[in-house]
């Protein structure tokens, strides 16, 4: 048979690019920056996907849970009648104290962009168990919204805090919902895809995030299969067709529901291998063999290097033998995490330190007035 | 696209000796515009370039391949992009920052410099010529470096290494000086090693070794490798602030693989 002639692929094969920017002392700056930051590694992506999580930016409303919605669909019909369903079973289930469309740029400046709509909430516990806490009652509904409801994907639900994503280069997408215009957090994560297993669309850009954790993740998780079985048994149900996906759940699995701190969290996504713990003292020893056979499952095998996004804090972490980059900078109360040094630098020419931390050990920035409160 | 490098750039007349010298700033720069100018002054006579406002180009001295063996010296200010100095074919590069991902990747021949620290994949593949990284490197450093004949990459760091340094070597030089530091922290150091020699300032576990990996004391011809390389980087940094003596008198241990195919019986039965 003839061979076929291929044509040369124009774009330089790469990877994701994640970027975070965080001011420890709480004051808030705009998108800006970090759109700068994150379109300095415009290579690494494809325009496959962008995406933004910005902390505080809602202090108006910080007491409400912050819906972002997205309503994709072919025709505008189809999403307005998505967008109707969802209101039909948002006001049966909770207060809606103010919803709008999110505010966004020319759409003919994006491809196929959805209606996405913010709904402020608080929830509206009917006949329930009384033991069911606020955010399992929102993180049930979320995932009913999200499997129930067709063409409706709640991709945004903390309180003082917001996603923007969709498909596009990252500085695309900032511009579109104009974060370096109309938001101030202070803290920022981002990303650049570069989509290997799944098709493109705007449920499946980064960040991925429940309740107030986001994650944007640069690399693949080969246990997708074992840790999204896991997780639906505690009620979590995987809809984004991206692997990223998994790990927000495994986060609010966790830190939320089981309150681990971070440090043993990363033991569980990114574990010591058994021969690293055969090292280690008695102690050491036990806890790691523990948590190993406890949590295989929501063990993250493959490679990552990943930003997680909370309230007052932001962490990176990389799988054990760190497969992708990661780099760390600080300068004065900035907290900087980047897959290339060279976007903080854009950003920070000077830097007090830059570092690239060891495989599956966490880097954590968190505000300076929740550590006192911590101390 | 290239531009017409010559005519942008701020050509200036240097030294008789040393041929023409020029300055490119690297701002809004994309990397295949700068590489095209770096290529475009090569060949129109230039020796040595300056480039300032670098941020994250990458591939910084990979199109400067001629097939008569044109050299030029580049100084890099700001901070260069993944796999500076890629195949780099006979030219001296000097980093005046950190660099990142890569530095070296498959090099042939030539000197780096990095005044600073590197990121990971440091020297990966390298074939030959000689980089010198003042601070830190990354993970994975001297992955599968090689060497044949007359050529024999040398790779030496001022700082400490993660892990995975020299996994599936294959030849060269490497040399980790610690120079703020004890003891190696690195695991998996020499992981399939099956050529090559690495030398580590202080002390290493056998645990943090690969078990292909022998570490045994260093002799005197180890002693006058170590010289040779050891008196370059002093040179090359002397912000340092130590001496060649001050450095040599200290422990050193030697790894080397215990076979040149590890694996020569894995596969067959």
């Amino acid at each position: 048979m003839p061979r076929i002639r291929r044509e040369l692929y124009s774009k330089e094969i790469c990877a994701c690019s994640i970027f975070g920017a965080m001011n420890r002392d709480s004051e808030r700056f705009t998108g800006a920056g970090v759109m700068k930051a994150i379109a300095n590694m415009h290579v690494r992506g494809n325009g496959l996907g962008g995406g933004f999580a910005a902390y505080g930016i809602y202090p108006q409303y910080k007491d409400y849970y912050a819906f972002h919605l997205m309503f994709t669909g072919k025709s505008p019909q189809a999403k307005l009648s998505a967008k109707k369903e969802l209101d039909a079973f948002l006001c049966q289930k909770f207060d809606v104290v103010y919803d709008e469309e999110i505010p966004h740029g020319d759409e003919a400046t994006v491809s196929d962009p959805p209606l996405v709509w913010r709904y402020f909430v608080l929830p509206k516990k009917q006949g329930e168990d009384p033991s069911l806490s606020d955010e399992d009652y929102i993180v049930e509904n979320i995932m009913l919204v999200n499997t129930r409801i067709e063409n409706a994907h709640v991709f945004s639900s903390g309180k003082n805090m917001g996603c923007f994503k969709g498909v596009g280069y990252p500085e695309d997408i900032g511009e579109y919902f104009m974060l370096d215009k109309l938001y101030s957090a202070y803290a920022w994560t981002a990303h650049g895809r570069f989509p290997t297993n799944t098709q493109a669309w705007w449920g499946g850009a980064h960040p991925f995030s429940l309740l107030d954790t986001t994650i944007v993740h640069n690399g693949e998780i080969s246990s997708y299969g074992t840790n999204r079985w896991y997780l639906e048994m505690y009620g979590y149900a995987c809809t984004l067709q991206t692997d990223t996906e998994v790990i927000a759940y495994a986060a609010d699995l966790l830190m939320r529901r089981q309150k681990l701190p971070i440090e043993i969290v990363a033991k569980i996504l990114a574990p010591p291998i058994w021969d690293a713990i055969d090292q280690m003292n008695e102690k050491e020893k036990k806890l790691l063999t523990t948590l190993r056979m406890v949590y295989a499952p929501l063990l993250m095998n493959g490679p990552f290097a990943l930003i997680i996004g909370q309230t007052g804090r932001m962490i990176g972490l990389t799988d054990r033998i760190r497969l992708r980059p990661i780099t760390a900078a600080t300068r004065g109360e900035m907290f900087y995490l980047s897959s290339e040094e060279a976007s903080i630098r854009l950003i920070s020419p000077q830097l007090d330190r830059v570092w690239t931390p060891n495989g599956g050990e966490p880097v954590i920035g968190e505000l300076n007035s929740m550590r006192k409160v911590l101390q | 696209m290239a531009r017409a490098a010559a005519s942008q750039s701020n050509l200036e007349s240097d030294q008789a000796d040393e041929g023409k010298s020029a300055l490119i700033d690297a701002t809004d720069l994309e990397t295949k515009e700068l590489n095209g100018q770096l290529r475009e002054l090569m060949l129109s006579g230039v020796k040595k370039v300056n480039i300032t406002n670098v941020c994250g180009q990458r591939y910084i001295g990979t199109r400067l391949y001629t097939p008569e063996h044109l050299k030029m010296e580049i100084e890099i200010f700001g901070t260069p992009g993944n796999d500076l100095a890629a195949f780099l074919y006979g030219h001296k590069i000097t980093v005046h920052g950190n660099a990142q991902d890569g530095v070296g990747n498959t090099m042939d021949g030539g000197e780096v410099m990095v005044k600073g620290r590197s990121g990971d994949v440091l020297g990966f593949s390298m074939r030959g010529g000689e980089i010198y990284v003042r601070d830190n490197c990354g993970y994975r450093t001297a992955l599968h470096m090689k060497e044949y004949e007359d050529k024999r990459p040398v790779l030496v760091v001022g700082g400490n290494s993660q892990d995975f340094l020299g996994e599936y070597m294959a030849g060269g030089i490497v040399i980790v000086l610690d120079l703020h530091g004890r003891t190696h922290k690195a695991n998996f150091i020499g992981s399939g090693m099956h050529g090559g020699v690495i030398y580590l300032r202080g002390n290493v576990e056998q645990s943090q070794v690969g078990g292909q990996v022998d570490i045994s004391p260093i002799d005197e011809s180890d002693r006058a490798v170590l010289d040779k390389f050891i008196s370059r980087f002093v040179q090359h940094f002397p912000e340092v602030g130590k001496s060649k003596d001050e450095i040599l008198n200290s422990q050193f241990v030697r790894l080397t693989p215990k076979s040149k195919r590890p694996y020569s019986n894995l596969y067959a039965y």
